[in-house]
């Protein structure tokens, strides 16, 4: 297929493949049986200028939109989205600072994350409050030119590996919804510490940490935006970042289909290769059709989100949901057309069904993603006047 | 500080073909690559110019299609480029392409330190390097594994050889061919690639160079291809395996029994 895209998207493309080729592709499966973090990958992808995509020329990135950041997720999701999560998260974390910073916290911290010098992570799940962000319990009180910071986070994602923390914390309990805001925490800031690396079913590469909060004092300049805006900044932020979770399920699908279709044809059992039997050849159709179908999907809404409309919500969520649908039906199916090799951690496809799972829970679950496309619905028809009948 | 580094494109070796009938390599359909020694010595530029305040141009001589691998290396941090191409460059032996190699450098006229790799994978020669070091009448050293910057006027180039590695002091200017050791090329950057796509390439012809044409391509070439051909297969060989003591005693034996004189 053939996605118009500019000189410059290719180039992104490329550059992007050429790294998955070369330093993911030949170290993930060691960077999953050891649970390690991919530092070197992490340096390799700054020195390429890729962690800026998204981030304005001014700021020190490459001036581009959630469409070449998407181009480059999915070509290193092919190779591994442990590597690429790393990878995305650092935007995860830059995008409360983007669309909602001061210009000194922009200045300060967004030239940082787009060269790569340091990454980034946000902040919000805590034990209490996953899919209902109100849950949450840390708290950021005023004193003087500073906020004390009290609480912890559950399963962030470069915890203790990022420098730069994007945090909710309830500002005021009273104002219900009105009432958590996001700041900058930086490691070494007092009082800030990580708890133990989380063992997880996949991306272990990876690094899920908690985030420990005891009278962390930080300068009330750290503050995004104004007090108050917590939950719209998190809103806001899942909907720039639900796209490149979408192009990691793009990537990966892609990944696993090109295996199985590989396999497919050499795999030789009753004096044949397998893809000669039709019920191999319809399931590789369908995860070849539904990978295609989650890739323009994904592609025509991030170039939409590029446009700067008014209200993304639904369509982000719709990419996240679906791309992560298709990853985990494509990479479960290309299992089946492994057979047992397909099992065996000697093939990189066992890996990518476990990876998968993460696609639809992170970032909001699929089903939160299903309440909200339910409800935009909701509310998109209430708004209309005719009737369809 | 100037460093000049001479790249080569090459057929990919990876999957060349050798035709059957005229035992030449089928150059149809294969695509080109940048020699992968030049590579190293493009990365050990690049380390200099990542430390030091120095400006890296890499020249091939080649059709105008090696342009692309001069792009490429742009990409990786090379900060200009020069192609010499010329109708009168075509059949170059080593001889010819290091004169006209040296021709490039003496017009930059301000390069301080060349490097070269340690040779190319289809011509397999390694002349061409220390061929230009002789003609720009300036010191060289192949096999180098490292490269530290000195005092300003000199070098100190680490040589891996079959004895061991040596430590060379040279003075600048001067020319270096590289090994792998040297490091592992880097990843080319975006903000690279874009200025090396629109980046203007300069081609310079043996006018340029002030070269007489007679003393460039195949009328300044001392030597020529008659023919190539893969060295017949020979078929008379055995192997003698087994302890010293045994295999000395089974190669006695066999001499005896081929009648070899005076055993
Ligand atoms: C590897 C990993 C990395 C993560 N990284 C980060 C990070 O970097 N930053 C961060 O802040 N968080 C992160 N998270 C947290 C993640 O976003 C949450 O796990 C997720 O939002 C779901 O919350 P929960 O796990 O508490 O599930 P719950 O909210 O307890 O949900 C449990 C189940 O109930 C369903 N459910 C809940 N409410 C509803 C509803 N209203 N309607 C229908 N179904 C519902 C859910 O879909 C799910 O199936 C990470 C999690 C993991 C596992
Ligand atoms: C006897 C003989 C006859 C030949 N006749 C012909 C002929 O008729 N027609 C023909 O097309 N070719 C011919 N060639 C091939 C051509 O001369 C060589 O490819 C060329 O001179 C480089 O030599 P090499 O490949 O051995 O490089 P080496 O000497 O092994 O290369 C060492 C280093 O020199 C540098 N270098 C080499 N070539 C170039 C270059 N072109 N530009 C920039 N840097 C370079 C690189 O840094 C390289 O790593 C002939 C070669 C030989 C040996």
């Amino acid at each position: 297929m053939d996605y118009f895209l500019t000189e410059e998207q290719k180039m992104i493309q490329e550059l992007a493949a050429q790294i998955a080729a070369e330093k993911v592709r030949p170290t993930r499966a060691k960077l999953d049986e050891n649970d390690e973090f991919p530092w070197e990958i992490m340096k390799t992808l700054a020195q390429a200028d890729l962690f800026g995509l998204y981030i304005p020329e001014e700021y020190g990135g490459m001036g581009g939109g959630i469409f070449e950041n998407c181009l480059a997720v999915e070509q290193l999701g092919g190779a591994c989205i442990g590597v690429a999560t790393t990878f995305a998260a650092s935007g995860l974390g830059a995008y409360p600072i983007l669309l909602f910073g001061s210009e000194d916290l922009k200045h300060k911290y967004l030239p940082q994350i787009a060269s790569g010098k340091r990454l980034a992570a946000f902040g919000l799940t805590e034990p209490g409050a996953g899919s209902d962000v109100s849950g949450i319990k840390t708290t950021a009180v005023k004193d003087g030119d500073h906020y004390i910071l009290n609480g912890s986070k559950q399963w962030i994602t470069n915890g203790g590996e990022a420098e730069i923390y994007s945090v909710l914390a309830i500002t005021d309990r009273s104002k219900g919804a009105r009432g958590a805001s996001f700041f900058v925490v930086e490691t070494g800031d007092p009082g800030f510490s990580f708890g133990k690396k989380e063992k997880k079913l996949g991306i272990r590469a990876s690094a899920t940490r908690e985030l420990i909060f005891q009278d962390c004092r930080i300068p009330k300049e750290r503050l995004i935006g104004r007090e108050g805006m917590g939950f719209i900044v998190a809103m806001k932020t899942f909907d720039k970042s639900r796209p490149g979770i979408a192009a990691l399920g793009v990537g990966l699908s892609q990944g696993a289909l090109d295996l199985a279709v590989e396999y497919a044809r050499k795999r030789v059992q009753f004096e044949k290769p397998i893809i000669s039997f039709q019920a191999i050849q319809h399931k590789l159709a369908d995860m070849a059709t539904k990978t295609e179908a989650a890739r323009a999907l994904v592609y025509s809404i991030a170039r939409f989100m590029d446009s700067n409309p008014n209200d993304v919500s639904k369509v982000a969520a719709m990419c996240k949901m679906y791309a992560a649908d298709v990853a985990m039906e494509v990479s479960t199916n290309a299992v089946q057309v492994l057979g047992g090799y397909g099992y065996m951690q000697d093939y990189p496809v066992e890996k990518m069904m476990r990876d998968a799972k993460i696609l639809q829970i992170y970032e909001g679950t699929n089903e939160i993603q299903r309440n909200i496309i339910g409800q935009e619905l909701n509310k998109e028809y209430g708004r209309m006047k005719d009737t369809f009948f | 500080m100037h460093i000049a580094v001479c790249i080569k494109q090459v057929p990919d070796t990876r999957n060349v073909r050798i035709d059957p009938d005229t035992h030449t390599l089928v150059r149809q359909g294969v695509e080109s690559i940048i020699n992968p020694f030049d590579l190293f010595a493009v990365e050990a530029a690049l380390k200099i110019k990542d430390e030091n305040n120095a400006r890296v141009t890499v020249v091939t001589m080649g059709p105008p299609q090696a342009t692309e691998a001069l792009r490429d290396t742009m990409g990786l941090g090379v900060d200009d480029a020069v192609l010499l191409s010329d109708r009168a460059f075509a059949g170059s032996d080593t001889w010819a392409t290091s004169t006209t190699l040296a021709a490039a450098i003496k017009k930059m006229g301000d390069v301080d330190l060349i490097l070269c790799g340690k040779q190319a994978v289809d011509g397999d020669t390694a002349q061409v390097g220390p061929e230009m070091a002789a003609l720009l009448d300036i010191p060289y050293a192949t096999f180098v594994k490292k490269i530290d910057l000195g005092d300003g006027n000199s070098i100190r180039a680490i040589r891996q050889t079959d004895e061991g590695t040596e430590i060379w002091k040279l003075p600048t200017p001067a020319l270096l061919t590289v090994i792998k050791e040297i490091g592992e090329p880097r990843v080319p950057s975006l903000r690279f690639k874009m200025r090396a796509k629109k980046a203007e390439i300069p081609v310079w012809g043996a006018a340029d160079l002030g070269l007489d044409t007679n003393c460039v391509g195949l009328c300044g070439s001392f030597t020529q291809v008659v023919r190539i051909f893969s060295p017949p297969r020979r078929t008379d060989r055995i192997l003698i395996e087994g302890s010293v003591e045994e295999q000395a005693e089974r190669l006695f034996n066999y001499m005896k029994q081929s009648r070899v004189p005076g055993i």
